[in-house]
């Protein structure tokens, strides 16, 4: 049976300066995110939203520590695990916009995330969903002998499905290199843990199958990046999948404009005061007041000027609609 | 020319595809040493080991999933879903993965993944092992649907099938595995969307998929024996893309159309059909288009029964009666 292992808060593995990119990296996609928040808000954006303000880290931290040719499958909340496999923000608002310059040409939309030149191979708006395929594709790269990983990001709701049991039993048994990385937020959309799952520790449903996991503190993006660096190394290796357990905490609703009246006003707020992975991240490398600010206003206006380029974008052709349904 | 089983012609596609091309694989319940439930794989494992002829756990979701993952890297993967009652279970990849990948990603990805199942009554396998589900998936944009009735057929349809670059569920037919039939030296693909006329009549078009094939043939020969009637027998192959043309060509002349599977006749194909024959030929018919299917339960498991439930030669003959009848 696989070991549990607790993952110390890992000291001193990235420099100042990658620790500074990271900061930015956050920083831009909680900019971003609070830019959909407020565009949707105004009623410019299609459909409906969902941000993950209070997972940063692990967007960030898991992108960082993969290679270029690595490849993700999301959520329906994957606009910060986007950007940090590395989409331009621009492509991604104009795909919530529901223009052409769009990531997946304004077919998608926010729930459905696509860039497979930079490795983000799909966000599923099927909890779960994109499991299976995280173990297919990972096959392929054993098959062809790649050095590759596939990373599958899914929320603690996904593993009471049927899809996760069946695809982290397939991965393990055919030790393919793909990543399993829970975003352990505590919430299946407004039900809380205590009413979806009968445990806590869901390492123990990695385990189950043999599955190596790591627990990760997901507010720490070092240590999300350490424990992916290791995990990355194992699966790459042939040794077989990894799961990820990192808890991390979604500091705002399920969907934009959700009352979130399934938890107290007072809990959030204290979460907001204690687990936010910026502050964090800011008070452990020291930066100061004129630094923050310099860096924010240079993402706020990455993030103003995707608005800019996604308005400005270019609206499909209504018979577009048929283009793709068969290649 | 040789003569193959339907058996043998499934898994001469499936094992020159495998000589040819190293992006083929398959992988489903049973297929290894056992050789299939059905004995379609039977050999292949020692012909091409355990990693290109995979069993799998019984996991119809992952199955699917993981078919689709690695097609999704260019791999040609065939799986097998042990019966269609199981493709309930694979739902969810098929539909609204499988199906949507590409138009979802505004065409970035492509899903050539092949998916055979078989199955059908004649046998008293119960309720949950002979169903005729083809019908659901003409349902999905996305998916390709083929239905062979003929050794030939399911040979060169497979080989299109595997090279297609959509997902495509290949259905076989159980009670059609033994029945033998001439097939060309070298593999000829057949082509999608290219109905077949396997005899030609001028009083009315009979047109039947699957185990109703060999069935409508007998009903033809009785019909011209006993009442003189010239009956056309049309099988289109492939439901999606479906032929009209051929069918539309063969009722304007005939003038009487009766549609034949021994899936349930209500939401059947046959309504497809139907439909499509009313728009295009309405002023050519000369009597109401008479359907032909099971009747609307489960299959009991009885034999006396069963065979009550499901059509037969006797059934499309009485169809046939029916429709020269009416003018």
């Amino acid at each position: 049976m696989a070991k549990l292992e607790k993952k110390p808060r890992a000291g001193g593995g990235l420099s100042e300066e990658e620790l500074r990119d990271l900061f930015r990296q956050m920083l831009l996609i909680r900019r971003f995110e609070e830019k959909v928040e407020e565009r949707f808000r105004a009623g410019e954006l299609p459909g409906f939203l969902h941000v993950a303000i209070g997972q940063e880290a692990v967007a960030a931290g898991v992108c960082a520590g993969l290679e270029r040719e690595d490849t993700i499958m999301s959520t329906h909340r994957a606009h910060g695990h986007t950007l940090a496999k590395g989409t331009h923000p621009n492509a991604v608002m104009a795909e919530l916009y529901g223009k052409l310059e769009g990531c997946s040409h304004g077919y998608g939309g926010s729930m459905h995330l696509y860039d497979v030149a930079n490795g983000m191979l799909g966000a599923n708006a099927v909890v779960g969903g994109g499991l299976p395929q995280v173990t297919g594709t990972a096959l392929a790269y054993k098959f062809r002998k790649q050095e590759r990983v596939a990373v599958a990001f899914f929320g603690d709701g996904a593993t009471n499905t049927g899809t996760f049991h069946e695809s982290l039993n397939l991965a393990q048994l055919w030790k393919v290199p793909a990543l399993f990385v829970l975003e352990m937020n505590g919430w299946a959309e407004s039900t809380p843990q205590s009413q979806h799952a009968p445990i806590e520790d869901f390492s123990q449903r990695a385990v189950a199958f043999g599955m190596r996991s790591i627990d990760v503190d997901g507010q720490d993006v070092e240590a999300v990046y350490e424990a992916t660096r290791e995990a990355r190394r194992h699966a790459a290796s042939g040794e077989g999948p990894v799961f990820l357990n990192v808890r991390t905490y979604r500091l705002v609703g399920h969907y934009i404009g959700d009352p979130q009246v399934y938890r107290e006003k007072s809990e959030l707020e204290e979460l907001r005061e204690t687990k936010d992975p910026i502050e964090l991240l800011r008070a452990q490398i020291e930066l100061s007041e004129d630094e923050v600010e310099q860096l924010d206003t240079e993402v706020s206006a990455i993030v103003e000027a995707s608005v800019e380029f996604a308005k400005a974008g270019t609206d499909p052709n209504p018979e577009d609609a048929l283009k793709y349904v068969y290649a | 020319m040789p003569e193959l089983t339907y058996r043998e012609a499934v898994r001469d596609a499936l094992s020159r595809a495998m000589r040819e091309d190293e992006d083929v694989f398959i992988m489903g319940e049973d297929i290894a040493e056992m050789g299939g439930s059905m004995g379609v794989t039977q050999g292949m494992l020692a012909e091409f080991g355990p990693e290109r002829v995979r069993n799998t756990p019984i996991s119809e979701i992952a199955i699917v999933g993981t078919g689709i993952g690695a097609a999704m890297q260019g791999m040609r993967p065939v799986v097998e879903i042990m019966y269609q009652d199981f493709l309930t279970l694979s739902m969810e990849q098929l539909v609204n993965q499988a199906a949507k990948h590409r138009t979802m990603s505004g065409g970035q990805l492509k899903v050539p993944l092949t998916v055979r199942t078989q199955g059908g009554a004649g046998w008293s396998p119960g309720a949950q092992h002979a169903q005729q589900l083809e019908a659901w998936f003409v349902h999905v944009p996305g998916l390709k649907v083929a239905f062979p009735s003929t050794p030939e057929d399911a040979r060169g349809l497979l080989w299109s099938a595997i090279y297609d670059d959509n997902p495509v569920v290949f259905f076989e037919h159980r009670l059609l595995y033994p029945l033998k039939g001439e097939v060309p030296e070298e593999l000829e693909p057949i082509p999608f969307g290219k109905a077949r006329v396997l005899r030609e009549g001028s009083d009315v078009t009979v047109i039947a998929i699957g185990r109703m094939v060999p069935e409508s043939l007998q009903a033809a020969e009785q019909a011209q024996e006993e009442e003189g009637i010239s009956v056309e027998v049309v099988d289109p192959r492939t439901l999606q893309p479906l032929d009209e043309e051929t069918i539309l060509d063969s009722v304007r002349k005939t003038t009487r159309c009766v549609t034949a599977h021994e899936a349930v006749t209500r939401g059947g194909f046959g309504a497809e059909l139907a439909a499509v024959v009313q728009k295009g030929a309405f002023d050519y018919l000369d009597a109401p288009i008479e359907r032909v299917g099971a009747k609307f339960a489960p299959l009991a498991f009885a034999p006396a029964m069963e065979q009550w439930a499901v059509p037969h030669a006797a059934d499309v003959l009485e169809a046939v009666k029916r429709t020269v009848a009416r003018s």
